[in-house]
């Protein structure tokens, strides 16, 4: 039955009908599939592959613009960070500069007060010798004018007054 | 198991009915499902799209390993046709084999020799029609001499054989597939509940097998057809 069944099978044979059907409905199938279904794919992967390749182009070009950008974006920032630093620098150096002159100038009022206070010191203490001076020049006449009232003789009176004159005399 | 062909005489031609209702069928299901795959198309593929689109980046492989794409670039949509033509023919056996009257009507069509050697021969003069337009008549014929005019027997032997082979490895493997599957199930599943029992597993593995068969057959034949087409075409051979 098996070897029966191969045999049969095969004894099929070559028909030369189904070989013309076959060779025309393939080329038939070739072309219908051509206009229906292989032509349109075909178009949409094209397309597909043009919209791709465009993209990228168009990613590209972004990005050396962002690229471009960003290091635009760096430099003025740097340059922004410069001058702040400059700013600060001179702002720092004016800040010196400006204490250095209060310092000076404070220094300066200082000194001046303390020679005007010592000028009034001293003007003080003069004062001061000046009226003591007096006072104890008064006070010691009074004293004298008292002392000489009441032991100054005659006698002595003299002497005094000889002696005076004999200084007076000597510096001349 | 014993079943003829529906043989008709027509015009002077024999035809088997079964073999011309099954490559009608054939062609009809790899139409509708390209048809529906590629009906709305759209740039972001879904679906059976993907499933089409894949193919035909695998087909472009298949030529571009053969050939420079160049050369090989027209013959895309054939061979795109052609693989979907033959594995959707070798899949078509494997469900069911229908019987009326004695004559086997479903089979698959490529379980013809006379249908795969249609397609074979149709390949073979492909290739030798693009070889005379790529090189000239002097050219191709040039190519029979080379490497030695001593060589040409050889060449010319080597041109049927190619067609032979390229048609009967098809044929023997899908209906080697097909025979074993009738057996299966037309002798083992048709005796008692225990050969049905048995009939199950080496059945459901056969398919499976089958299917590998089928594809890799469709695969095989495709790039052949490519293979012997860029030997005919490509300058630097």
């Amino acid at each position: 039955m098996l070897s029966n069944s191969l045999v049969l099978g095969a004894s099929t044979g070559f028909n030369s009908g189904d070989m013309i059907y076959q060779l025309i409905a393939f080329i038939i199938l070739l072309l219908l599939l051509k206009k229906f279904a292989w032509g349109p794919l075909m178009g949409i992967m094209k397309e597909r592959e043009n919209h791709i390749a465009n993209e990228i182009e168009s990613a590209e070009q972004s990005r050396t613009e962002a690229k471009k950008l960003l290091e635009e974006q760096r430099n003025l920032l740097k340059e922004a960070r410069n001058d702040a630093q400059g700013l600060i620098e001179s702002a720092k150096k004016q800040g010196d500069v400006q204490r250095e002159e209060i310092i000076a100038a404070a220094r300066a009022e200082s000194e001046r007060i303390k020679q005007s206070a010592k000028v009034e010191i001293e003007q003080q203490k003069e004062q001061a010798v000046a009226a003591i001076r007096e006072q104890v020049a008064s006070l010691s006449v009074l004293i004298a004018s008292k002392v000489i009232e009441k032991e100054l003789s005659a006698e002595d009176q003299e002497k005094l007054i000889n002696e005076y004159i004999q200084e007076a005399g000597e510096e001349r | 198991m014993h079943h003829g062909a529906p043989l008709r005489e027509f015009m002077g031609l024999t035809f088997n009915l079964g073999n011309i209702m099954m490559i009608t069928v054939a062609s009809a299901v790899v139409f509708i499902i390209a048809v529906l795959a590629t009906r709305k198309l759209a740039m972001k593929p879904t679906g059976m799209q993907n499933i089409l689109e894949w193919v035909m980046d695998f087909v472009k492989g298949i030529i571009n390993s053969s050939m420079d794409w160049k050369d090989g670039g027209r013959f895309h949509l054939l061979a795109l046709t052609l693989i979907m033509y033959i594995f959707v023919s070798n899949m078509l056996g494997l469900p069911f084999s229908i019987t009326y009257n004695g004559e086997l009507w479903w089979k698959s069509p490529t379980a013809d020799p006379a249908i795969t050697l249609t397609l074979s021969l149709m390949l073979l003069a492909l290739t030798h029609f693009f070889g005379i337009k790529a090189k000239g008549a002097g050219g191709y014929g040039r190519e029979f001499l080379k490497p030695f005019w001593i060589m040409s027997p050889i060449k010319i032997v080597e041109e049927f054989a190619n067609a032979l082979t390229l048609g009967l490895r098809l044929y023997g493997n899908i209906y080697a597939g097909e025979i074993l599957l009738s057996l299966l199930v037309g002798s083992l599943a048709a005796g008692s509940w225990a050969g049905k029992f048995a009939a199950i597993i080496p059945t459901v593995a056969w398919q499976g097998f089958s299917i590998f068969i089928g594809g890799i057959q469709a695969f095989i034949f495709c790039m052949l057809s490519m293979v012997y087409m860029a030997h005919k075409v490509s300058r630097d051979h």
